[in-house]
């Protein structure tokens, strides 16, 4: 339902790079920078919460050449308000940089 | 023994002398089962009464977060069980009907509008479970006819009038409670939506 208010209701993420060490990846777990929260009390507030990674693929799949993989926030990683998100399938590596949506629910407020 | 009539001792003569034969169930099995019968295991679990945040009280103005009317503010009328909030639009100003929603895809602002002139046996109507089960395709819509009909533009589905007269005697009192207060109506025809450097984890809804 696209208005002239607009219709956004989540908070854009970037994916920044899976849990790793200095020589190995985690791709079970992935980072990511969530829009204006720059420290762990602001990311407290979207810890649960689900993300969607939607992506374009060249075949259509029920119609729709648009995808999606399903997450949700688990906890806050370092100070800085980046969090770890776990996906129900690990998210392909190209989309380190790529924007993520972090949805509202489930809700607490 | 047992009383019953139907299973109860037979008395039969043989030559001079007569004897009780108890019926074929009341006789002790000639043999033991192989096996132990297996006993059902008991449950002692129970279904608990969903526990709601304390910022969903009925009257409350909440903000669907998913679905079909995603971004809508909307009332609080009830808590249904599992989790289950009903909700209306009212109609008249969103276009959101009489819903369910869940509680966890919603967010309850601190705006509270008074539903008490509700009648609450048409509210208690409304919250039952089956209220809100599909009706099921009649014979005649799944067989032939409608296989060749399938091509055809099938007719819009429209609600029925009961469900229009439940809506309107729920939403009547919420109505006139929205028109004492200035702004209300258009505050909650208007949608909620995220614009850009807006911060949820910041805003006090």
């Amino acid at each position: 339902m696209p208005s002239a208010s607009g219709h956004r209701l989540y908070v854009k993420g970037k994916h920044l790079s899976y849990q790793r060490g200095k020589r190995n990846t985690n791709p079970n777990t992935s980072l990511l920078k969530i829009e204006g929260v720059d420290d762990t009390k602001a990311a407290e507030f979207y810890l649960g919460k689900k993300v969607a990674f939607i992506y374009r693929a060249a075949r259509e799949r029920q119609g729709s050449k648009i995808r999606v993989i399903w997450g949700k926030v688990t906890r806050p990683h370092g100070n800085n308000g980046i969090v770890r998100a776990k996906f129900a399938h690990n998210l392909p590596p190209r989309s380190f940089g790529a924007s993520v949506r972090v949805m509202l629910y489930p809700s607490s407020i | 023994m047992s009383s019953a009539d139907a299973n109860s001792a037979t008395t039969k003569k043989f030559g001079k002398g007569e004897r009780t034969v108890p019926h074929h169930t009341q006789k002790a099995s000639k043999f033991y089962p192989a096996y132990d019968e297996k006993q059902p295991r008991k449950t002692r679990k129970s279904i608990k009464p969903t526990k709601y945040r304390e910022s969903l009280q009925p009257g409350a103005v909440l903000i669907l977060l998913a679905g079909r009317f995603r971004g809508k503010r909307v009332v609080l009328l009830k808590h249904l069980d599992q989790g289950a909030l009903l909700v209306t639009g009212p109609f008249k100003v969103n276009g959101v009907p009489l819903r369910r929603v869940n509680s966890r895809y919603v967010i309850a602002t601190q705006t509270k509008i008074d539903i008490s002139g509700i009648e609450s046996s048409t509210l208690d109507k409304v919250s039952k479970p089956d209220y809100f089960v599909r009706e099921k395709k009649s014979k005649s819509e799944k067989g032939e006819d409608a296989f060749f009909k399938q091509g055809e533009k099938p007719e819009a589905k429209k609600p029925t009038s009961a469900r229009a007269t439940d809506q309107k005697s729920v939403d009547k009192p919420i109505l006139s409670a929205i028109k004492k207060q200035d702004m209300l109506a258009s505050y909650l025809a208007s949608n909620f939506s995220l614009r850009h450097g807006q911060r949820p984890h910041e805003m006090k809804f």
